[in-house]
C-alpha cells in the first residue's frame, strides 16, 4: 500500500519486519525455565542459609521511654506546645500548615485531612486520661482542660523552652517557672510508656483490632530517639536513607534514584524536596514507561551500539 | 440453529478464535527461535520469572504462618531470608532484563505494549516490595514507614495510602501489588508469545521465494532455515 499516505508513514516509522518470518533453530523452552527454576532456586537457598535476614527488633514506647526517658518528657512536652513535627505537620493529619507545594501547587493541603490527628490531645492527654488512682495527675488533667489554648500553649511552650535549657535535657534540673500542669502531665506521661500499655492505649482504645499504627509511629517519630537509632545504623535521609536497611544488606538498590535526589541540591535543601522528587520521578517514571514514544530518546539505543554486542553475527552491511 | 450460526453467536468460539488470533498455537509453547537469539541476555527474562515464582512461593510459605511468624520460628525467618533473597534476585534479573531491551530498542515492530507491560510491571514490583519492608513489623519498617509517609504526603496522597497503616500495607502487599504485578507479568509473556523476539536492527528476513526451497515450518508462523545466521539472510 498505497499512496494514500498513511501507511507510507507507519513503514517509515518502524520497518522493523516481522520475527517469525525470520529463519529459526531448535529451542527447549520448558528446559530453559525448569533449569532457570533450578539455578535460581538453589540460589535462594544458599544466599538464605548463609547471609540470613536482618530482623531488628521494633522499638517499643516502652523500650523508649526506658532507653531514653527525657526524650520521651521532651516529646509529650513539645506535642502539648504544638511543637513537633506531627503538631505542625498539615494535611492528612491537621491544618497547622499548608505543608509542601510544587511550585504554586499545594498539593499536601489538597490532600486534605484525612486522618485527624490533635498531636497534643490524641497522642497525650487521651492515654492519661485513662489512668485512675493518680490524684496529682487528675489535678492536672482537670487544670489543663480548664486553661484556654493560649495559656495551655504558654504553659507547655516554657517548659519545653526550660527543659531544652538544662543538661541532656533533664525535668529535675528545670528551673521554676509558670508551667501549669505540663510537669506533671509530661512525667506522667513518661510513667505511663514505661508500663508497657501507651501502644495500646494510641492504637486499640475504640477497637479491638489494631490494625493501624499511625499513631503511636507519629509518636515515636517526633521523638529523636527513633532518628537517633536509625542514624547510628546509616539510615539518615541524608546517608541514602530508607534504601537501605539495618546491618549489611542490599536493602532496596532499585531506590537508588529515588533516594539519589536527596543528597543533592536544591533537593537536599528544599522545604519541598519530597514535592519536588516525587513530581521529578513521576517525570522520569512515565518517560521510562512511554520511551517507545519518545523521539530521539527511543533512537538512542541504535546509535548506542550495545547490540552489537548482542548480535554479534550482525555484518557492518547490514547496519544502518 | 445450524452449525454455522452457533459458531457466528457462541461466545466460546469467539473467545476461542480471539485466543487463537492472539497467540497462534505454535507460539505459545515454541521448540524453535529466531536463529538471531543467540546471546545470554535473553536468559534473564526466564531468570526473572523463576526468582518471582520463589517470591511466591517464599511469600506463601510466611502467609500460612501470618505477619509476626517470622520473627519467632527459625523456619519462618528462613522463608523470610528466602523471601528476601529471591527479591534481591528478581530485581538483579530483571533490571539487566529490562537494560538488555532497551539496548535492543526491543519495542520495535509494535512491540510498544510489550515494554509498557514490563516497565509498569517493574514500578509495580518497586512498590510491592516496598510494602514488604514496611510489613516486617521491625525496626526496619518503624524507620521507613516514617521517613516515606512525607513523601506520599507531600503530593497528597498519604491518607489513600498510608504507610503508617500497618493493616494496609500488609493486605496491599499480599494481595493488592501481587495481583497488579502477576497480572501484568502474564500480559508481558503473552505479548512476548504473539509477537516473538525482537529482530536486530535493519535485519531482513529471506524472501518468500528462498523460504519455498527450505523445509517448511510446523508452524505457518516458524520459518526453516535451522541455525541459518541472520546475516546471511537479511539484505
Amino acid at each position: 500500500m498505497s499512496h494514500d499516505g498513511k501507511p507510507a508513514r507507519r513503514r517509515r516509522r518502524d520497518q522493523t519486519p516481522d520475527a517469525h518470518r525470520f529463519p529459526t533453530r531448535p529451542y527447549d523452552l520448558v528446559k530453559e525455565f525448569v533449569i532457570a527454576v533450578a539455578v535460581v532456586g538453589v540460589l535462594v537457598a544458599v544466599l538464605a542459609a548463609v547471609f540470613s535476614s536482618p530482623d531488628r527488633k521494633a522499638i517499643t514506647l516502652e523500650n523508649w521511654a526506658n532507653a531514653d526517658p527525657n526524650d520521651v518528657v521532651a516529646t509529650a512536652a513539645g506535642e502539648l506546645a504544638g511543637t513537633t513535627t506531627s503538631a505542625g505537620y498539615g494535611a492528612p493529619y491537621n491544618r497547622a500548615s499548608d505543608g509542601q507545594k510544587l511550585g504554586p501547587l499545594p498539593l499536601q493541603r489538597w490532600g486534605s485531612v484525612r486522618i485527624p490527628i490533635d498531636s497534643a490531645n490524641d497522642l497525650v492527654i487521651e492515654p492519661l486520661s485513662t489512668v485512675t488512682g493518680d490524684p496529682a495527675l487528675t489535678l492536672a488533667l482537670r487544670t489543663w482542660h480548664s486553661a484556654s489554648p493560649d495559656q495551655q500553649t504558654k504553659w507547655a511552650g516554657n517548659y519545653s523552652d526550660a527543659l531544652t535549657a538544662t543538661p541532656d535535657g533533664n525535668p529535675s534540673q528545670v528551673k521554676p517557672g509558670d508551667y501549669g500542669p505540663v510537669p506533671v502531665l509530661a512525667a506522667r506521661f513518661l510513667t505511663l510508656a514505661r508500663t508497657g500499655g501507651l501502644e495500646g492505649l494510641l492504637t486499640s482504645r475504640h477497637t479491638f483490632y489494631a490494625t493501624d499504627q499511625t499513631k503511636p509511629l507519629l509518636l515515636l517519630a517526633d521523638g529523636a530517639y527513633l532518628e537517633d537509632q536509625a542514624r547510628a545504623d546509616h539510615l539518615g535521609g541524608d546517608q541514602w536513607g530508607m534504601m537501605n536497611e539495618t546491618g549489611n544488606y542490599p536493602g532496596q538498590p532499585w531506590m537508588w534514584l529515588y533516594t539519589f535526589w536527596y543528597q543533592i541540591k536544591p533537593f537536599s535543601t528544599s522545604g519541598n524536596a519530597d514535592a519536588l522528587v516525587w513530581a521529578l520521578m513521576a517525570v522520569l517514571t512515565l518517560g521510562l514507561i512511554l520511551l517507545p514514544f519518545i523521539p530521539g530518546l527511543r533512537s538512542l539505543p541504535r546509535h548506542l551500539g550495545v547490540h552489537r554486542l548482542i548480535w554479534r553475527n550482525q555484518t557492518p552491511a547490514q547496519r544502518p | 440453529m445450524s452449525s454455522e450460526q452457533h459458531a457466528t453467536s457462541s461466545w466460546t468460539v469467539w473467545l476461542r478464535n480471539h485466543i487463537k488470533r492472539t497467540v497462534p498455537e505454535g507460539q505459545w509453547l515454541p521448540d524453535r527461535q529466531p536463529a538471531y537469539v543467540r546471546s545470554w541476555i535473553y536468559v534473564f527474562g526466564v531468570a526473572t520469572l523463576a526468582a518471582f515464582l520463589f517470591v511466591l512461593a517464599s511469600g506463601l510459605a510466611l502467609a500460612v504462618g501470618g505477619a509476626a511468624w517470622w520473627h519467632t520460628s527459625r523456619v519462618g525467618h528462613f522463608f523470610n531470608s528466602m523471601h528476601l533473597w529471591s527479591t534481591e534476585l528478581f530485581f538483579v534479573f530483571m533490571v539487566i532484563h529490562l537494560w538488555g531491551k532497551f539496548f535492543m530498542a526491543a519495542w520495535r515492530g509494535k512491540r510498544a505494549l510489550t515494554w509498557i507491560t514490563g516497565a509498569v510491571a517493574f514500578v509495580g514490583s518497586i512498590a510491592t516490595a516496598f510494602t514488604g519492608y514496611l510489613s516486617q513489623t521491625n525496626f526496619d519498617s518503624q524507620w521507613i514507614s516514617t521517613q516515606a509517609k512525607d513523601g506520599l504526603n507531600s503530593v497528597g496522597v498519604g491518607a489513600l495510602f498510608n504507610v503508617l497503616n500497618l493493616g494496609q500495607m500488609l493486605l496491599w502487599h499480599i494481595v493488592l501489588l501481587p495481583l497488579v504485578v502477576g497480572v501484568l507479568v502474564v500480559l508481558h509473556v503473552i505479548l512476548v508469545r504473539r509477537h516473538g523476539v525482537v529482530p536486530p536492527f535493519d535485519a531482513q528476513p529471506p524472501e518468500p521465494a528462498a523460504l519455498a526451497h527450505t523445509e517448511l515450518p510446523e508452524t505457518a508462523m516458524q520459518a526453516p532455515t535451522d541455525g541459518a545466521d541472520p546475516a546471511q539472510v537479511a539484505r
